[in-house]
């Protein structure tokens, strides 16, 4: 077990329960928190000087300047400090066990993220020292059509099982363009190139696909109308693992989520989905969003791209740091998102960018990382402001967070505290000490091993003589006996 | 035409080349007077206190003059910096800027030479001065970079163990010429690391490898390195005595003689603390001047690198720690910690495209304890003064290269603008390829509204 880990889970239980246990179940104290004397930005109804916020059964419960605790609640002095709505990283790939490509096939719809998330990966309590308390995990981008993808909350601490954001609608990648085409990756030898290989094969190869989802939607269609009539000689169309996610899609269940770079890219996959009668929840990526803002609105799809990265690949060669706040500036409901462990740990940084490269107010950048993600995953009704009734799902800084300078002190999540800059400080010491004491008691183990190992050693080397002499057992070997013959 | 007519037609020919001398006379001096004056600014020269509004004078490339109360000389362009702060120019000391122009299209790459060992081999000669890398980059405040080959960063792989020499460059000029500060300011020492695990692209997974068989390769990538500075010995020794006349001449030795002299810095990349001790017992023993590279781990190593001097330039702020129980802030609160101990570090992208990070990265460690002045220094001063360049660079001071920035506020600061930038004493354009795109698709937006 990694230590950090261990840092974390002591965290919580030296933190988070005494909230809980300590003072018993009464669901009317106990569970109160109260944040005060902070700058609240609540990014739907301006930012509140010397505020307060009240949290009552992870909700948030009040939000004011005149918010009383009540009797037994926990105070957070948050003097001198800013409380903004946790973060949402709408494109993330933290917390999946093992490779999130599933890329042997162009159609990989049968594959779902939600089977291998892993809570133990460190990389939740990285984003949760950023600020980040929602994240939407998506398969990787190797295929046009790509695995189910899932929104989680950054859970630290808790069983997969508790990851997943109750109620959030699921999704599925889409990726366009150069990953799909795999331009970029060289098959090892003897592996066959997969199909496609161009933007006309991506186009087709999401058109093939839905043709046949829709026969078999028909399939289910015409069984479940026969069996509301009443037909009693039916058999069940067989069901299909990779298609059943496409049918959902089409009927609106399920999110597409298209990773993409052109501009002509993107008006292909509108024109497909026009076709085919779905919409596309969001372009992420979308580095070449801004050149076509106005019809990725009228689409009414979202658009989650990066702050500023750009060149690292022909098709990001057009990417401009402008790109956030020109589709925002032409009505697309837009996201700042990682894509990355480390880069989701500053995504409040990379939203001041867009102040800068565009011109957007303060609270324009901050929706880029909370309320305009919560938007995208239709979880703008839970998440993504300060608003009562809400999660309490926050974040605490120690200036505002749009400053290069400013450095979580706190993270909240349902009202629990998930990460404590201040208690990750003091564990440090104990914590190094564990270390050192594991790695000394690893020390003596394989030391004594090796000893024994040794006195095993001489029987072992001689099997033949062992066969010969079967009362050479290895307690007698060891203590010289059969010696000399 | 009678005599009056011709004398007025002479006279209004006088008054039409006045004018057109008239005209074109600011444009011509422009050119050629090469003289500006920065007036009414807080300038912070990083020599002496801020100035809280003072004059910058920039003659012929050079800063000339530099102070509270100064004359404007005559004839000079003044810019009137009300309200603006004038600084030095950022330096990002290890980039592929100029080498590395889409990273994933290899035809664009310069970077990684076939080979371990190409000392000869000098990042200059591959930088393409039209990289649209360079517009974009020092518009966000950074007017000189050092390039250098086999060297991985964001958006490219390292390569090679000597991969070559590093050349430090001004962000401006139509020809590698014009642009060149020093084209040979280290040579770059890919450390090899005792690796026990790898990327394995045909499974595309990790691969664990027995620690005997990495120490293994690592004792024979030592020892190669070992025999090709003892080589170098030897042609230096030749050569001292004048029988070189016996030698084939080597491309490769020639380059390393500066190393093994002590002369020419060993640029050294490692970012495991084994890996640093190693290096620096290596450079110890092989008396090579050393320079630090990544330095991920180097607070692990704090001891040994005061104790030998060794400076170190270090890898973006905003990385993730080496290790899963490395404290989760370590990247950001490490460059306070060496300023704490008494070591000289600069900041560095490592990269192309990121270059223009570096301020976020200097200023996301004051959010984690550096002092805002040491900041300004690890991106201005610091690696000039590392990479043997301070004479040139780093300060606003009389007879230093004029490279400098007139910014709307704290260059640290994400959303500080800068409004001048001087290169080499030129007043240079921030306009790039970024700026061009968003204007031409915001015209096509426009009408529409």
């Amino acid at each position: 077990m990694k230590v950090r880990i261990l840092l974390a889970l002591i965290l919580f239980v030296t933190f988070a329960p005494p909230c809980v246990r300590a003072q018993g179940y009464s669901v009317q104290t106990n569970n109160a928190i109260l944040i005060q004397n902070a700058t609240i930005l609540t990014i739907t109804h301006g930012n509140i000087e010397h505020g307060s916020i009240l949290i009552r059964d992870g909700k948030i419960a009040a939000v004011g300047t005149d918010v009383k605790a009540s009797d037994g609640a926990i105070v957070i002095d948050a003097k001198g400090q800013y409380v903004m709505p946790g973060i949402i990283d709408c494109h993330s790939h933290i917390a999946v066990d093992g490779s999130v490509n599933e890329g042997s096939v162009s159609v990989s719809s049968m594959a779902n993220i939600a089977d291998v998330l892993n809570p133990d990966d460190i990389s939740i309590y990285d984003d949760l020292s950023g600020g980040v308390t929602t994240a939407n995990i998506l398969h990787g981008s190797a295929n046009p059509i790509g695995g189910q993808t899932i929104v989680i909350k950054l859970r630290w601490g808790k069983p997969a099982s508790e990851l997943p954001f109750q109620g959030a609608l699921p999704g599925i990648k889409f990726a366009l363009g150069e990953n799909p085409k795999r331009s970029n990756f060289t098959p090892p030898p003897g592996v066959e190139p997969r199909y496609p290989a161009t933007r006309m094969g991506v186009e087709e190869t999401i058109r093939e696909a839905f043709i046949e989802a829709g026969e078999y939607k028909k399939q289910w269609d015409d069984y479940s109308r026969k069996k509301a009539a009443g037909d009693q000689n039916l058999l069940p169309p067989r069901r299909n693992e990779k298609l059943e996610p496409l049918v959902e899609v089409m009927e609106g269940k399920r999110y597409v989520h298209a990773h993409c770079y052109r501009a002509d890219e993107i008006l292909t996959l509108i024109r497909v989905a026009n076709e085919f009668g779905f919409k596309v929840r969001t372009f992420q990526h979308v580095l070449e969003g801004y050149k076509i803002a106005d019809e990725i609105a009228a689409s009414g799809a979202g658009g989650s791209t990066f702050s500023d990265w750009w060149a690292y690949k022909m098709e990001a060669f057009d990417a401009i740091p402008y790109n956030a706040a020109l589709m925002t500036e032409r009505g697309v409901v837009v996201s700042v998102n990682s894509d990355d462990a480390e880069e989701a740990r500053h995504l409040n940084q990379e939203a001041a960018k867009s102040m800068k490269y565009g011109g957007l107010s303060a609270n324009e950048a901050l929706k880029l990382v909370t309320l305009n993600p919560a938007i995208q995953l239709g979880i703008d009704n839970r998440v993504g402001s300060i608003d009562v009734g809400k999660d309490a799902d926050l974040a605490i800084f120690n200036r505002d967070p749009l400053s290069v300078y400013a450095v979580v002190q706190k993270t909240l999540i349902d009202g629990q505290v998930y990460f404590d800059r201040e208690k990750d400080i003091a564990a440090r010491p104990a914590l190094g000490k564990e270390k050192q004491d594991l790695l000394a008691k690893e020390k003596r183990a394989s030391e004594e091993k090796k000893a024994s190992d040794k006195l095993d050693a001489t029987p072992e080397k001689k099997p033949d003589q062992r066969k010969k002499h079967p009362q050479n057992s290895e307690d007698n070997a060891a203590a010289g006996a059969g010696g000399g013959r | 035409m009678n005599k009056m007519l011709r004398i007025r037609a002479a006279k209004y020919q006088v008054i039409a080349l006045l004018l057109v001398l008239l005209l074109a006379f600011p444009l011509w001096s422009q050119r050629a007077a090469n003289v500006y004056a920065i007036k009414n600014a807080k300038i912070y020269t990083l020599a002496e206190p801020p100035i809280e509004k003072g004059v910058v004078v920039i003659r012929d490339g050079k800063i000339a003059a530099v102070g509270a109360d100064l004359p404007i000389p005559e004839g000079a362009q003044v810019i009137d910096a009300v309200g603006l702060e004038v600084y030095p120019g950022m330096f990002d000391p290890i980039t592929q800027i100029g080498l590395n122009e889409v990273g994933a299209v290899s035809a664009t790459v310069d970077t990684n030479e076939l080979g371990d060992f190409n000392p000869e081999l000098i990042a200059a000669t591959a930088v393409n001065p039209a990289s649209a890398h360079i517009p974009v980059t020092r518009a966000s405040g950074i007017t000189e970079v050092i390039s250098a080959p086999g060297v991985g960063g964001f958006d490219s792989q390292s390569s090679g163990i000597i991969a070559g020499q590093a050349s430090a460059f001004n962000l401006a000029g139509w020809t590698m010429g014009e642009m060149q500060i020093n084209p040979s300011v280290a040579m770059v020492l890919n450390w090899p690391s005792i690796q026990t695990s790898s990327f394995d692209f045909s499974t595309f997974s990790m691969k664990e490898k027995p620690y005997e068989d990495a120490k293994k390769e690592y004792d024979k990538s030592v020892n190669q390195l070992s025999d090709w500075l003892t080589r170098a010995r030897h042609y230096a020794q030749a050569k001292e005595k004048g029988s070189l006349d016996l030698f084939v001449r080597d491309l490769k030795l020639e380059a390393l003689v500066p190393v093994v002299e002590g002369k020419l810095p060993v640029l050294v990349m490692a970012d495991e603390a084994r890996d640093i001790r190693n290096a620096i017992n290596f450079c110890t023993k092989q008396n090579l001047k050393m320079i630090l590279a990544s330095g991920a781990e180097s607070w692990k190593v704090k001891d040994l690198l005061k104790e030998k001097k060794i400076p170190v330039i270090l890898g973006p702020t905003e990385r993730l720690p080496e290790q899963d129980d490395t404290a989760y802030d370590k990247p950001m609160t490490q460059p306070s910690e060496l300023n704490a101990a008494g070591i000289q570090f600069a900041f560095s992208s490592f990269g192309t495209s990121f270059s223009r990070r570096l301020p976020q990265y200097a200023g996301t460690a004051v959010g984690y304890g550096l002092s805002h002045d040491e900041a300004l220094k690890a991106v201005m001063l610091n690696a000039a003064q590392i990479f043997g360049l301070a004479d040139q660079l780093g300060t606003i001071e009389p007879g230093k290269l004029a490279n400098l920035i007139v910014t709307t506020g704290d260059p640290l600061e994400i959303q500080t603008e800068v409004r001048y930038l001087f290169i080499k004493g030129q007043l240079t354009s921030t306009d790039n390829r970024h700026k061009h795109l968003y204007e031409q698709y915001r015209k096509r937006l426009a009408p529409a509204r």
